[in-house]
């Protein structure tokens, strides 16, 4: 860098980006003052019930089931009937079609189930937009070509449905996780049984009146809300199989509980991947991919890079442009349409966050957070580096799932690998460097189930996804997000 | 006066070496006197495996299938002491036919597993197969030795190294295996073959946090204990034939990873 470009990169910077607000309307979405649980094509009214808020500012927005053991039961039994009696005996070639009117009813439906995702799950209506709503609509297309070629998928392997599946999704990605469970489930022939997460019910509800649309057979979906008592209740109920996206210590507890059990089981956990910067990489790109990989969705994303590896020569370039990055991220109402940054999804994750950087502090890394103005209601986070971090630290070592960032230095390509790799976890990884062997080198050498070289942050149907280690197995995704969803002969 | 003949102690089959069990203990087992192996040896044992991983897991998959047919080959040299160790000739035909069949997997894995994932935008997209890294397995009883080899072979095939527990009731055919291994260029700690009571050795193997899966083929007694001890670093538990093969008793060994890069000028 010469001093001339030196002097550029680091003009002062405005201190407040004067962007008119830009709100997205919410009149698209009409909510219900309460949701009963979808069993068996019918809105069943719950025993219990419970407050769905909205995170940016805390108001209430329904009332929705927290569904007890025996109405978790009654839906599995709706989910086998319908397997029974009709699903399972139905040609490939029309469950495809129901796949399809699914997805062409998402992309007819976009905008209204993208605020609606916003409202409840408190990410930027950019990314509910852009991200989410395509990607899922675009997953239920995809694996509708699968459902009658199933015999093409896995040449001279008979294949069978499971039977009923039981998933259980996470809060970050409440729609596009339904999608990465459900389309696969049916594709392969199976009925499902679907819990969303307790804070974020309502896209999952929504989509019942997809379905409604689609007129697909009753009890082939069906979805019962609540908290992790309603998750318990499905993993001991009498489902074939149950896959589950969240936490590794969630998912620890399942795989205990079904020990010995015979039923199938996959599992997509936790991560704590490690971006990869050379010191040869496009380092003004490479920034965007940090922020891309940290701040995205607020930083509630599995796979997100969470811990920085920047080579020495490179460090204070790389934290300087970062910092700078940083004063220009947006912070505020999911529903604008500039923000970059949204709500934290829930008070509980806030406080998990909150308590996670203070450790950081205490242990001795030294802390960065731009300037920001937070709105006074709701849960927030500033997006947040922290520097002079030692691998001992918990922030390099647990999942923060937020918007903060762990960065640590390497000198050698051998030293990066050591570093990235010294997890429990292995989900992803990132890697930026110009240099095509090295990318190579690195995507073979780290250990993680996705490898992102020069992106960060992509996803896509055909693309299989899951991890290596405690980050769980299986894939979703892809020819091999199919298998786990079949039994072969 | 006719000759004595020189007897062989059994011992385990460590990181290439033959050690004794450290606990120095013994147990009879058709008709010998055969080390029982201990938690500690199995700790050994995944110390061994997991140094011997990253070495074995970077060689050509061609390497990985020539070292695999030179076990073969090294059976085959053996067959009539294999044949006295097991239900007879055919068992070890059986096995080095099947050792054989695999060496031809190595360079095909990928391939046949693997794909390019044709993503919508601008990025070249592919997916890969790779090792889990250290696995345990816990030998069928029977048949002695086509068991173990229908296990073993499918686990290092693709790249992983073991630890084995060999057929508590039939263990003398795994010895005489890891003789074999040992003139057969596998790499010290590959396969690492301990001897003993399964009840004692598998829960430890189960629980172990540097064993990333658990092949539970030929585990006896309580199989759902093993499940939750498993749980602990999220092992995979595999279930696979025992007396059979097949590119799927491969697949549950291997790791799927994907890679992403940007297409552009």
């Amino acid at each position: 860098m010469t001093e001339l470009e030196r002097k550029q990169d680091r003009a002062p910077i405005p201190a407040e980006w004067a962007y008119a607000p830009a709100p997205e309307s919410r009149e698209v979405v009409r909510l219900r003052e309460r949701y009963g649980l979808f069993i068996g094509g019918e809105w069943v009214e719950p025993k219990e019930t419970y407050t769905t808020i909205d995170p940016a500012s805390e108001e209430p927005l329904a009332e929705v089931g927290q569904a007890t053991g025996q109405e978790v039961e009654a839906a599995v039994e709706a989910a086998r009937e319908a397997y029974e009696n009709g699903w399972s005996a139905l040609a490939g070639s029309e469950r495809a079609k129901y796949l399809f009117r699914i997805a062409r009813l998402l992309q007819e439906r976009s905008r209204e189930f993208a605020v609606l995702e916003s409202l409840n799950g408190g990410k930027p209506i950019k990314e509910s937009r852009d991200v989410d709503l395509p990607l899922a609509a675009a997953h239920f297309f995809y694996y509708a070509g699968w459902a009658d070629k199933l015999e093409y998928a896995f040449p001279n392997r008979k294949s069978k449905p499971l039977g009923v599946a039981g998933q259980i999704i996470p809060w970050n990605f409440p729609l596009l996780m339904l999608a990465w469970k459900i389309a696969p489930a049916l594709a392969a022939g199976n009925t499902v049984v679907l819990k969303p997460a307790e804070t974020t019910p309502l896209s999952a509800l929504l989509f019942c009146d997809v379905l409604r649309q689609a007129e697909l057979p009753a009890g082939v979906v069906n979805i019962v809300t609540g908290d992790g008592r309603a998750g318990a209740a499905l993993v001991k109920s009498e489902v074939d199989k149950i896959a589950f996206t969240g936490s590794t210590e969630v998912g620890k507890a399942i795989q205990r509980e079904l020990a010995g059990s015979g039923t199938k089981l996959t599992l997509e956990l936790g991560g704590k991947a490690a971006n990869v910067i050379f010191d040869d990489a496009a380092l003004d790109q490479a920034v965007e991919g940090i922020v891309n990989g940290i701040y995205f969705n607020q930083g509630h994303v599995c796979c997100a890079g969470s811990r920085l590896l920047v080579q020495e020569s490179v460090y204070e370039d790389v934290i300087d442009k970062l910092k700078r990055r940083l004063t220009t991220l947006r912070v505020g109402d999911p529903l604008d349409k500039n923000t970059d940054v949204g709500a934290i999804n829930s008070k509980q994750q806030l406080e998990k966050i909150q308590e996670l950087v203070a450790s950081g502090e205490e242990e001795g890394a030294e802390i960065y957070q731009p300037p920001c103005r937070l709105p006074e209601k709701g849960y927030w986070f500033v997006p947040t580096v922290f520097t002079n971090v030692a691998q001992s630290y918990r922030i390099a070592q647990e999942e923060i799932f937020g918007p903060v960032l762990s960065v640590l230095t390497f000198r050698t390509p051998d030293e990066a690998v050591e570093k990235a790799n010294n997890t429990p976890y292995g989900l992803s990884a990132g890697v930026w460097t110009e240099k095509g062997s090295r990318i190579l080198s690195m995507a073979q050498r780290l250990r993680a189930g996705v490898i992102w070289a020069n992106t960060y942050n992509r996803f896509d149907p055909a693309s299989p996804f899951g991890g290596y280690k405690e980050s769980g197995f299986g894939r979703e995704g892809g020819l091999h997000g199919l298998g786990p969803y079949l039994n072969f002969e | 006066m006719s000759r004595l003949p020189v007897r062989k102690t059994y011992k385990l089959f460590i990181g290439g070496e033959f050690p004794r069990s450290e606990s120095g203990r013994t147990y009879e087992a058709e008709g010998q006197n055969v080390a029982r192996g201990s938690r500690k040896d199995a700790r050994d044992a995944v110390r061994a495996a997991r140094g011997a991983f990253p070495k074995w897991a970077a060689m050509t998959a061609y390497n990985r299938g020539q070292v695999l047919y030179r076990v073969a080959e090294m059976i085959e040299a053996r067959r009539s002491e294999f044949a006295d160790l097991c239900s007879g000739p055919k068992e070890v035909e059986r096995s080095i036919d099947r050792l054989v069949w695999y060496a031809g997997w190595a360079d095909k894995l990928a391939q046949v597993l693997g794909s390019s994932n044709p993503v919508a935008g601008p990025y070249f997209n592919f997916t890969v197969p790779e090792p889990t890294g250290v696995v345990a397995i816990l030998a069928p009883e029977e048949p002695a030795l086509a068991g173990l080899v229908s296990r073993v072979a499918p686990a290092i095939v693709g790249g992983n190294a073991i630890v084995a527990v060999a057929s508590e009731t039939h263990p003398l055919a795994a010895i005489e295996l890891a003789e074999a291994l040992a003139t057969a260029d596998v790499p010290g700690g590959v396969v690492n073959i301990i001897t003993g009571l399964h009840e004692e050795l598998a829960p430890w193997l189960a629980g172990h946090m540097d064993v990333n899966a658990i092949d539970v083929t030929g585990a006896n007694g309580d199989v759902a204990e093993l499940e939750r001890l498993a749980a602990e670093n999220v092992k995979r538990v595999v279930r696979g034939a025992a007396d059979d093969q097949s590119a799927w008793e491969i697949s549950p060994f291997l790791e799927l990873k994907t890679v992403w890069h940007p297409i552009g000028v």
